[in-house]
């Protein structure tokens, strides 16, 4: 496929991304200090980052929430982790919900909690198959370079 | 725009989550600096040279290492084990000039009396992340103003000091001898002046 169809592509997915609140404008900065030439991969590298360690984090939340007896303090500590990374990388949506984990697990509320994982780990799968999608296309095109 | 006619100002930057450490070191170095990345206040305190109980004052005589010296130190407040004000105390609590690098706190959350607890310590600077780039124009100020003031007071101790007993026999006076009066030793104009006692134990 030509390169300018596939950068038609890419905007249309990014642009949509941020119209559905997926990302926010700290995305935005980690695309600018892509742009400014020398870390070409850097957006990239990031994302990849994020996801490894939302996958981790998840992974952790469920075992968690799985026992007899929750640690609810534990359980607040991994989302305020993801809340943290999800926030630096401009993962809006993750962010907003993983706040309303956060207030669940401090009225110690098991299954409001058990909820919101469900709904953070779909948001998460959601914006990990996007953001592989995007880095797809930027391979693509830089092929076509 | 400006030439750069200087070493880059190195900055320490400590924080556990792995995303975010990438992302300050991006902004940091797009920011002209030098960065180094530590995943925990206790590896800071390492780099730093700084001893776990006692503060030790700066005997080492690693001339013929390479020394770096940290300009600054931004971290993260929300860390396992030692948190970034933790760290901050810690650093204060020095008695070598490593207690005038200027610290930057970060957090996720905006809570008020944290920021002044920080700040009271003796923090310069809070920053809510996520940080951004327009967030590191802020830091070369209190570098800055930091290396004046350390400027000055090596200036004040090297006249106090003529008549002082703790001068050992220096060889030469224009080498960086690391003795007692390191931390007197001459600045030389239009030179980047490094404060010898920032230096951190290259390992």
């Amino acid at each position: 496929m030509a390169a300018a169809a596939l950068r038609e592509q890419l905007n249309a997915l990014l642009a949509s991304m941020f119209a559905s609140g997926l990302v926010d404008e700290q995305f935005q900065q980690l695309q600018m200090l892509q742009d400014d030439g020398s870390t070409p991969g850097f957006v990239a590298e990031v994302v990849t980052l994020f996801c490894d360690d939302a996958d981790r984090i998840i992974s952790e939340l469920a075992a968690l929430l799985e026992q007899p007896v929750v640690d609810f303090d534990k359980v607040d500590a991994y989302v305020h982790q993801l809340k943290g990374s999800s926030a630096s990388i401009g993962a809006q949506k993750v962010k907003f919900t993983c706040m309303q984990f956060r207030q669940l697990c401090q009225d110690k509320n098991r299954d409001g909690c058990i909820m919101a994982l469900a709904v953070v780990r779909n948001e998460f799968y959601d914006l990990r198959n996007k953001f592989q999608t995007m880095l797809q296309l930027e391979q693509q095109i830089q092929a076509q370079q | 725009m400006a030439v750069a006619t200087e070493t880059p100002f190195h900055v320490l930057a400590v924080d556990d989550s792995l995303p975010d450490r990438k992302l300050i070191e991006r902004l940091l170095k797009t920011s002209s600096f030098q960065v180094t990345t530590v995943d925990s206040g206790s590896k800071a305190l390492e780099f730093l040279g700084i001893h776990g109980e006692d503060s030790s004052p700066p005997v080492s005589v690693h001339e013929d290492q390479l020394e770096v010296a940290v300009n600054l130190i931004i971290t993260d407040y929300c860390m396992p084990g030692m948190t970034g004000y933790d760290l901050l105390k810690k650093i204060k609590q020095e008695s070598t000039s490593l207690r005038d690098i200027p610290v930057v706190i970060m957090s996720s959350e905006n809570i008020p009396s944290r920021i002044n607890r920080c700040l009271e310590e003796g923090a310069d600077e809070f920053f809510l992340k996520p940080v951004r780039l327009s967030d590191m124009s802020k830091l070369k100020p209190h570098i800055l103003k930091s290396r004046c003031k350390e400027h000055y007071q090596q200036e004040q101790h090297q006249q106090s000091d003529s008549s002082s007993n703790e001068c050992s026999n220096t060889t030469n006076s224009s080498s960086s001898s690391e003795n007692s009066n390191s931390r007197k030793r001459k600045a030389e104009d239009n030179e980047e002046v490094l404060p010898q006692t920032n230096r951190s134990r290259h390992s």
